[in-house]
């Protein structure tokens, strides 16, 4: 195996207001699994074609957003070797039991620059759910909604990017397929620890710890415009697409959750090898890297996050 | 909604536009306020997820009377709710109303949120 230490994004737990219209959203809509809800009030959501027991974790809360964002290891002695580094960069790692959440092993988190949590893990039981894996079909049940595959990546907004772009890549073994630089200094960073074109995108922002957007990936084009479909029917607040990026290349329709938080849909996106240069925006083209049809930012863009 | 009858329709203005939309008591101000202006001209008031949650489309009511549904702490404070602030995504209209546009940029919400912070 050549890829090593992280894997990929896992888990992503999002504050909700209103758990039933949540739910709502997240599984009749998008077309996640409902897995189970738990004595404190958490549901447990995972996408048709992930083989784990869950990735999108609901909390109810008074405000919306992103409590923390987890990757998971390729074992418990990597996430032990990650704990040390990210010591020796300066950080406080604590510690979550296994069983915190339901089938799911113990995990570590930390407080990056930005102010996000982040979240490792070596260990979640398989769905009982999983795809086949022997001479499988392409799904098991009938996907539903906007047919999300699976949780994909994560784009969130907070200061000190440049020291996060530091931690991520020196400390976590991310890199960096794409960036944006304004005359004083990164404003956006798009990164990865495989080769998806990003597992994870920071913008810079004066507010800490602000979720931009959860994504989800779609098989293609088609289901974006199916999505776009299923957005106008269900009256769901869309705040850009479907377009595509020049950033990542993938196709794109920002909406938003009935808590506010953005989500997407995306699918597409080019392969990132580690050997590959990162490709860099400067200040003039940064509205066709970010919506490469209107090739210019919209106003919620920068300002609505939650 | 009087003895099942239309639901009543009002007046809605936002103070520093030309925009009027007329807004059924049971419709949200900030939908009417959009099926009023003719894309893409741009709404008088900042549009978001419509659904109470981030923010964009704050606003403080001049005028008027309303009720409002549940809406997100970050962005509407009880004591600020109290003073007529609200977002147009969450107000229902009793009465002719007149708004205006009181969105905080992220770096305002920030430093006016950590000053209350520090009255407390």
């Amino acid at each position: 195996m050549s890829q090593e230490g992280l894997l990929r994004p896992g888990i992503a737990q999002l504050r909700v207001l209103d758990m039933d219209e949540a739910v709502k959203h997240y599984v009749e809509y998008l077309g996640l699994e409902f897995v189970s809800k738990e004595d404190d009030g958490r549901v447990y959501l995972r996408a048709y074609d992930e083989f784990h027991r869950h990735s999108v974790v609901l909390r109810e809360a008074d405000q919306a957003g992103l409590d923390f964002f987890a990757f998971k290891a390729d074992g418990q002695e990597a996430v032990d070797g990650f704990r040390k580094r990210i010591e020796d960069f300066g950080y406080t790692v604590d510690d979550v039991p296994a069983g915190e959440m339901p089938g799911t092993g113990a995990r570590i988190g930390f407080t990056v620059a930005s102010g996000h949590r982040i979240e490792l893990y070596a260990d979640m039981d398989l769905s009982e759910d999983a795809p086949e894996t022997n001479s499988p079909m392409i799904w098991k049940t009938m996907p539903r909604g906007m047919r999300a595959q699976r949780m994909d990546h994560c784009l969130l907004y907070g200061p000190n990017i440049e020291e996060v772009e530091k931690f991520f890549t020196e400390v976590l073994d991310f890199h960096v397929p794409e960036r944006v630089d304004m005359p004083d200094g990164a404003f956006a960073i798009w990164m990865t620890v495989s080769n998806k074109a990003h597992d994870i995108a920071f913008v810079k922002h004066d507010e800490p710890g602000k979720l931009h957007h959860l994504a989800f990936f779609l098989q293609d084009w088609n289901d974006i415009g199916h999505a776009a479909d299923i957005m106008t029917h269900y009256d769901i607040s869309r705040d850009l697409g479907p377009t595509r990026h020049g950033i990542t290349r993938g196709q794109t329709i920002y909406f938003f959750d009935p808590s506010g938080n953005r989500n997407e849909v995306f699918s597409g996106g080019y392969t990132a090898y580690k050997d590959h240069p990162t490709r860099v925006w400067d200040h003039n083209s940064v509205g066709r890297g970010i919506f490469y049809y209107e090739r210019q930012l919209n106003d919620a863009f920068l300002s609505v996050v939650t | 909604m009087a003895d099942g009858n239309e639901p009543r329709v009002f007046r809605i203005r936002v103070r520093g536009s030309d925009v009027v939309a007329s807004c059924a008591e049971t419709e949200k101000a900030l939908i009417a306020l959009e099926q009023a202006v003719a894309f893409p001209r741009p709404l008088p008031v900042n549009v978001g997820c419509r659904k109470g949650g981030c923010g964009a489309c704050r606003v403080k009511v001049l005028s008027g009377d309303y009720t409002t549904i549940k809406m997100s702490r970050a962005h509407v404070t009880e004591q600020e709710e109290a003073e007529g602030y609200a977002l147009a995504c969450r107000i229902m209209p009793l009465s002719d109303m007149e708004i205006e546009p009181a969105f905080l940029s992220p770096r305002e919400r920030m430093e006016m949120r950590q000053a209350q912070k520090f009255a407390d």
